[in-house]
């Protein structure tokens, strides 16, 4: 028998889902959060100085907000670069061809390296006002960010299937809609996990930024990183304790409501349709597709999105009857005349300022630097690799161990080392060890990370069929390693490797000069060297410091690691 | 309105090749396309045809010579003229009634309009209820049913298709083949003109009102052969059987261009062939019911190999005088008799002794070794040499036939770690 009700229940009900109820409340929650931590900014640079930072843990909440937009106003510039920079790259063959090594180069230059010539620039921005210090400490920090993410946006933008470039020029979309449309789309889940990996990254320069001291110049800036470098200063663990609490909830926070729900919303993205793999979820995710008020709020802006997207002519019929643009050969000519006469005079004022300040033997000291550098690296990375290859092979191949193993093996990647920095420092002063050698694995104890993780990935996507050829001929000890195990694992190692090696670079430069409140521990290094040359105030030195570390990256990079990763991609990559 | 949908007149495509110099894939075409018609491409991998579609669809300009459509030079993608993919090329990230409204977006049109013409086209594909489904969540004859609406709904004048069927499995294929000439006989769609290219002879008799055959290196038009049979149209039929036979005919008769071992250079294109097929076609067509010759569509029907499968088998025992090819028919050769009833190991000889007899390439590598006191040169030695004269991919093609060859027949060795060809086998 059927009840008669005299209102539609049924809508009633569905006005307000308890999905609605908590999506509002995260929208909500989300705008007080950046209202809250962006009210500061146009203060003068004097009141910063008068309320100087305290180890009040009460603090931290505002801290940790005003640190994580900074760092998110670094990711949105990152996105910008990432769209305009590796477009053009990958989008004009002339371009290309400067583009592509400028940023390899960029790349490999200390992100700290960043923070030192340019912290001067900024603060002249914005004379007196705190914005001034917040562009320097923002810079420093999308230096962290952006040159993977573009990276990653021109490698996809080269590979999408010709069958989809021809499809979207044979329905005649146009370069702006394809962008968005095909380009984008289609790199969206590496873009996602290089975003994932930047932010994890800058948060090891988050320390180094916000506690500018360039020469004379000091400005701290309220956050996570002046709070740990404040603790440090006063000796202080507690302090240092709470600081690593409230990273640990921040990351785990913009994990849960930012990258998950990325994640799950980018697998639509994935090109590869193989089966079998279980697709990303995440609640927030959930939430917000299935709230009605979300949907209602967000609609005009879908609309509003697609609008953008249409032709700028509806008419485009005869637009693209005509002649296809053909760049005659003197605008190529002038081009190259452009940058020709742009190396040249870059050329002229590097060599006048390496001139002016610098003697042949602060080169030659620098280099002998680079090298003590160099050897702590390949011994670390070495090092991690005995320990890590075997033990990620072990888990890689036992899918509960991985299952568990694997996100704590990324979380302690994104996990900033550096505030664990005091807790080793204040061990080597009070056993009074060599900082030679102990200040050394400072340097890959936040990179070591990617070693594990990459391994594990690797062992786990080795074929079952191989594993059971394996164990049904009997391979077992050291024959099943050489013959299964490692070569498994190699194409999977060097990238982790590569990963760790360029972080250590970066690293050298806090993990070899390292203090804990009144007493400085120094190691023999290029980084030391830098560091050193920053509390100077010395460019020139500093300039000749970021240099040689460059060109030691580079060099490394193209004779060692490139042609390693080739050959373990061609000979050992399965499938 | 007299002017043809299409005319091509004196066209000619190179490549670029890796030393500078160019590659010829297509010359002097020939094409004029009329109302209501459906003509076929038809010819092996390689002889240019998919490169000829696409100058068709804008998407790329002809070296000389001219595409013409309703009168009016085709200078980039056109309105009109829609593409249907081998690979569906369908966009993985929307919907399938976000892929087929794309191409009506691109056009500016209001969305009311975009709405109504694609659930429109959605629904005369016969994909109704799949409207919200992503590409991979289809069937391969979804996603290709997908293409077709994709490209039907911007009402095009031509429609190109560029292998529709060649990624589908045979029953699929069949249905969506049937499908679409019902729709096309109905008059249901809203195209006046396709071009289909294939490489399957018997597609192109089932579907086409004219067949245009392609040589291969560079691509000509070979012969033009029109097929009037009434729609719809049976395979078992004697015509149609006739047609299929005068197709394979006229692929396979000798012109002057036809590899044939009489023929055969340094730098001839060799087709990737493994031994194994090799002696198992010989055996094939040594045993019941063949006894040494057999009708090539029969014998391409039996073996389920498809025309583009089965001639690169037959021109490689041709080169290697195992087999003769002639007016449709393959015919082996005392010495391919031979080979059939030897042991593994004699027929490696017999092989190597045929291989450095009739493939200079083979022999001319040999000699390279023979010659070196070491007795190894690298692989990029001869890949530079082959790059001269063919493109980089058939170069590179051409000498992993030879490679595959030289290992069976134990003539020489080749190391891929060290890229170095060697006259040692490892011991």
């Amino acid at each position: 028998m059927r009840v008669f009700v005299p209102i539609s229940v049924g809508g009633w009900v569905r006005l307000f889902s308890r999905w609605d109820i908590l999506a509002v409340l995260l929208i909500l929650g989300l705008l007080v959060f950046l209202g809250e931590a962006s009210r500061h900014l146009f203060e003068p640079l004097a009141d910063l100085q008068r309320t100087p930072p305290s180890l009040d843990p009460a603090n931290l909440p505002e801290y940790a907000a005003r640190t994580t937009l900074r760092m998110f106003i670094a990711m949105a510039l990152s996105l910008l670069f990432t769209f305009t920079y590796a477009t053009l790259a990958a989008k004009n063959k002339q371009a290309e061809r400067i583009l592509v090594p400028l940023l390899d180069i960029l790349q490999s230059v200390p992100i700290l390296g960043f923070i030192s010539v340019t912290v001067v620039f900024f603060m002249a921005l914005a004379p007196g006002r705190v914005l001034g210090a917040e562009f320097a400490a923002i810079f420093a920090i999308f230096t962290s960010q952006a040159w993977n993410m573009a990276f990653s946006f021109y490698q996809s933008l080269r590979t999408v299937p010709t069958e989809l470039v021809e499809a979207s020029r044979c329905f005649r979309l146009s370069p702006w809609m394809s962008f968005w449309r095909v380009d984008v789309p289609f790199a969206m889940p590496q873009l996602i996990w290089n975003m994932m990996m930047s932010m994890s990254g800058s948060w090891f320069f988050v320390v180094a930024s916000e506690a500018i001291s360039v020469g004379n110049t000091t400005v701290t800036l309220p956050g996570v990183g002046s709070y740990i470098a404040l603790a440090i200063e006063q000796q202080n663990l507690k302090a240092v304790g709470w600081a690593i609490g409230t990273m640990l909830v921040v990351i785990l926070i913009y994990d849960q409501i930012l990258f998950r729900p990325l994640v799950a919303w980018a697998d639509r993205f994935r090109f590869e349709q193989e089966p079998g793999i279980v697709a990303p979820r995440s609640w927030v995710l959930d939430i917000l597709r299935r709230s009605r008020i979300v949907d209602r709020v967000t609609r005009p802006f879908a609309v509003l999105w697609r609008r953008l997207l249409l032709p700028r002519h509806p008419d485009n019929v005869e637009a693209v009857r005509r002649a296809p643009r053909t760049r005659p050969g003197w605008i190529a000519f002038q081009l190259g005349l452009i940058v020709f006469a742009l190396t040249a005079f870059a050329l002229w004022q590097a060599l006048r300022f390496f001139t002016e300040g610098i003697a042949l033997a602060d080169v030659g000291t620098a280099m002998l630097l680079g090298l003590a550098t160099l050897i702590r690296v390949v011994v670390l990375i070495a090092l991690a690799t005995v320990v890590w290859v075997p033990i990620g092979v072990w888990v890689g191949t036992r899918p509960f161990a991985a299952v568990v193993v694997q996100p704590i093996a990324q979380f302690l990647a994104a996990f900033p080392a550096n505030v664990l920095f005091p807790i080793v420092v204040s061990g080597i002063v009070a056993w009074q060890l060599d900082p030679n050698i102990w200040l050394s694995p400072l340097m890959i104890l936040g990179t070591q990370w990617y070693i594990l993780f990459n391994v594990i990935a690797g062992a786990s996507a080795i074929p079952a069929e191989l594993r059971a050829v394996g164990a049904s001929f009997r391979v077992r000890g050291w024959l099943w390693w050489r013959r299964i195990a490692l070569p498994a694992v190699l194409p999977y190692y060097v990238t982790g490797a590569i990963t760790a090696s360029g972080g250590s670079w970066n690293a050298s430069i806090v993990a070899e000069v390292a203090s804990w409140g009144n007493k400085h521990l120094e190691a023999k290094g290029l980084g030391a060297y830098i560091a050193q040359q920053t509390d100077a105030g010395d460019f020139h030195r500093i300039v000749l410091g970021i240099a040689v570390m460059s060109l030691y990256v580079v060099v490394i990079n193209r004779v060692f690691w490139r042609p390693l990763y080739h050959y373990a991609e061609r000979k050992f990559r399965l499938g | 309105m007299n002017a043809p949908l299409l005319d091509i007149h004196g066209l000619r495509h190179t490549f670029p090749k890796a030393d500078g110099g160019d590659l010829l894939v297509l010359d002097g075409i020939e094409l004029e396309v009329t109302q209501g018609q459906i003509v076929g491409l038809l010819g092996r991998t390689g002889s240019g045809k998919s490169t000829l579609l696409r100058l068709i669809a804008g998407l790329a300009q002809p070296s000389d010579g001219s595409v013409t459509y309703l009168g009016q030079p085709v200078l980039g993608p056109a309105p009109g003229i829609a593409m249907v993919f081998q690979g569906f090329a369908l966009f993985p990230w929307l919907t399938v009634l976000e892929n087929v409204q794309l191409g009506l977006e691109a056009l500016g049109l209001p969305e009311p309009e975009i709405r109504k013409r694609a659930l429109a086209a959605i629904d005369l594909i016969g994909l109704d209820g799949y409207e919200s489904a992503y590409p991979r969540e289809l069937s391969g004859g979804m996603r290709q049913r997908v293409g077709f609406a994709r490209a039907l709904v911007v009402h095009p004048n031509i429609l190109l298709m560029d292998e529709p069927f060649s990624a589908l499995d045979v029953l699929t294929a069949e249905t969506l083949r049937t499908d679409f000439l019902e729709l096309w006989g109905d008059g249901k769609l809203p195209i006046k003109g396709v071009i289909l290219v294939t490489h399957n002879i018997e597609e192109a008799v089932l579907m086409c009102d004219r067949i245009l055959l392609f040589s291969n290196n560079p691509g000509r038009i070979i012969r033009e052969i029109g097929v009037d049979l009434r729609q719809p149209r049976n395979r078992l039929d004697p015509q149609f059987r006739e047609l299929v036979e005068k197709i394979y005919v006229a692929m396979t008769a000798r012109t002057p261009n036809a590899p044939t071992g009489r023929q055969i250079t340094i730098n001839t294109v060799l087709p990737r062939v493994s031994a194994n097929l090799f002696s198992g076609l010989i055996e094939t067509l040594a045993a019941e019911p063949y006894r040494g010759k057999a009708d090539l569509p029969v014998l391409a029907d039996e073996l389920h190999l498809e025309a583009d499968e089965l001639f690169p088998v037959a021109e490689a025992m041709q080169m290697f005088h195992f087999a003769e090819v002639e007016g449709g028919d393959i015919k082996l050769t005392d010495t391919g008799k031979q080979f059939a009833e030897l042991g593994t190991d004699d027929r490696k000889k017999l092989f190597q002794k045929q291989l450095l007899a009739f493939i200079p390439l083979a022999t001319h590598i040999r000699r390279v070794l023979q010659e070196r006191a070491n007795h190894v040169a690298p692989k990029s030695r001869f890949l530079d040499e082959l790059e001269d004269h063919m493109s980089t991919e058939d170069a590179e093609h051409t000498l992993r036939a030879v490679t595959a060859w030289g290992r069976y027949a134990e003539a020489f060795a080749y190391d891929d770690d060290t890229g170095m060809f060697s006259l040692e086998n490892p011991s």
